[in-house]
């Protein structure tokens, strides 16, 4: 007989949805066994990641294309992601905050802390966006402070990265610095009603055009003339000021024809199998690390390698090594 | 990580408590909402704000959808009489009656048993210490978790 939380789950039911996220978050084992069971049924939904510095009006965005896709009759999953406090482990989640207006609709919205995953995507993110697919959501957007190490896991977890840019926040070096170009499949100037939009749009297409590492380009992008299937990142000008409010349409337009090239590429599923991978190297990587100290410990193995460390008679590299070399021969790093 | 607080029965680190702070209704006043969310979140706890002018149906569906295990609901508009008790019927019908309720603001002190028998576990009012709210919150919380 299945789990009566995994059935109520699959069928779409709010508050055993959210149990789950919670337990997978607390890593308890009823969120394990439930993600297992109803793995097989995720796989279908639209994941688009939206990142960009704090200020750039993401979490606005995000409610506008949630309304936007619950209005064409889809479920929407929101997950988002805010920093933990390295100090107290506290976290101030304030995304719905922007859900200012009624905003009607089939949406779910879960706000996660990113619990000492530092800068980066909150390690339960992954399953959240796991659960939310089971559960019947079909377009899951997933926002995240877009600093350093969360930009790369959000390229990694969304099949649509949405960069966030607003006027005044940088110059056209900073729309050339490594990391902005590379990630995104879609880049909004939001905030387009203020003065220097149309300049930032302009850096924008400029550092694209110079990257050949642009997301699309990297997967084989062929330019339009040659025929080919391409990719290559627009940059759309959006407003959301009440009574100003412009270009969310033609932003709608874009990712659907972005999800239709993944689709006719073959990439829609293909990015869902490779983060799966990750996902499971990142639990191989902890749990093996949790079995080797263990391990290490309980011979001693830790306590005299650490000692010298001290002393330096080693240096970290060497006393990892040593303490790998402790558990085995046949175990021991070439 | 390190530096969150350990239960003493296991090595896994208590899992923070997810609280909703919530200002249902028409007031504007989302000062003393705002320091206690801050507050909230120094001790260690995992705060949702939910913005100005919610419907009792907007802040329970907020509970569910976060799995909050409390709500702290600020009210000044003195319609506490009426917004309190829908969002404890809602909260029961969710299947969320576990949720640890306070309310703080402007509730006059004759309307605190029938707040109280509404089913909210503790009223706040002006000048209320923060350290004392955090520790009931936390005390409350705690109790719901060892009883789960």
């Amino acid at each position: 007989m299945r789990d009566q939380w995994a059935e109520k789950l699959l069928a779409g039911d709010r508050l055993a949805l959210a149990r789950a996220i919670t337990w997978v978050e607390n890593e308890d084992e009823r969120g394990l066994s439930l993600l297992q069971e109803v793995f097989p049924h995720t796989g279908k939904a639209w994941v688009i990641g939206l990142t960009g510095a704090p200020g750039a009006g993401k979490s606005t965005l995000l409610l506008r294309l949630a309304e936007a896709f619950s209005k064409e009759d889809l479920k929407v999953g929101v997950v988002a992601v805010d920093p933990s406090s390295p100090f107290t482990g506290g976290a101030l989640l304030g995304d719905r905050v922007r859900w200012q207006r009624r905003i009607a609709g089939d949406i779910f919205f879960r706000s996660l802390a990113s619990r000492g995953r530092l800068g980066g995507l909150s390690r339960a993110a992954y399953d959240a966006i796991r659960l939310m697919d089971a559960a019947g959501r079909q377009v899951i957007l997933v926002e995240t402070v877009g600093v350093g190490q969360a930009e790369v896991d959000i390229m990694h977890a969304a099949h649509t990265v949405v960069v966030v840019l607003a006027p005044g926040l940088g110059d056209d070096i900073q729309a050339n610095k490594a990391g902005i170009a590379e990630i995104g499949d879609i880049f909004v100037v939001h905030k387009a009603d203020r003065e220097g939009a149309s300049d930032t749009a302009r850096d924008m297409r400029m550092a694209l055009g110079l990257s050949p590492e642009a997301r699309g380009r990297r997967e084989g992008y062929t330019p339009p003339e040659e025929g080919g299937p391409a990719w290559f990142p627009p940059v759309f000008l959006v407003s959301s000021l009440s009574g100003k409010e412009r270009g969310l349409e033609t932003l709608m337009t874009g990712l659907y024809q972005h999800r239709r090239y993944l689709e006719a590429r073959g990439l829609f599923g293909e990015r869902v199998t490779e983060e799966d991978r990750r996902r499971m190297e990142e639990v191989l990587s902890e749990e093996a690390l949790r079995w080797v100290m263990e391990r290490a410990k309980e011979d001693g193995t830790l306590e005299e390698v650490l000692e010298a460390l001290k002393r330096k008679d080693v240096d970290p590299r060497t006393a990892a090594r040593r303490i790998l070399g402790g558990i085995g021969e046949e175990k021991r790093v070439p | 990580m390190g530096l969150m607080k350990k239960t003493s029965s296991s090595e896994k680190p208590a899992s923070p408590i997810r609280v909703v702070v919530a200002k249902p209704g028409l007031d504007s006043h989302d000062r003393g909402a705002k320091i206690l969310a801050r507050a909230l979140r120094d001790a260690g706890m995992e705060v949702i704000y939910t913005g100005l002018h919610r419907t009792p149906e907007e802040v329970v569906r907020t509970v569910v959808e976060e799995d909050a295990e409390a709500l702290c609901i600020s009210l000044l508009s003195g319609a506490h009489t009426a917004l309190v008790p829908r969002v404890m019927a809602l909260l029961k019908e969710a299947g969320m009656e576990d949720t640890v309720v306070f309310l703080g603001g402007t509730i006059p002190e004759e309307d605190v048993p029938a707040m109280k028998a509404a089913g909210v576990a503790g009223v706040y009012g002006p000048g209320s210490d923060l350290k004392v709210i955090t520790a009931d919150l936390q005390a409350k919380v705690e109790r719901v978790r060892a009883k789960a």
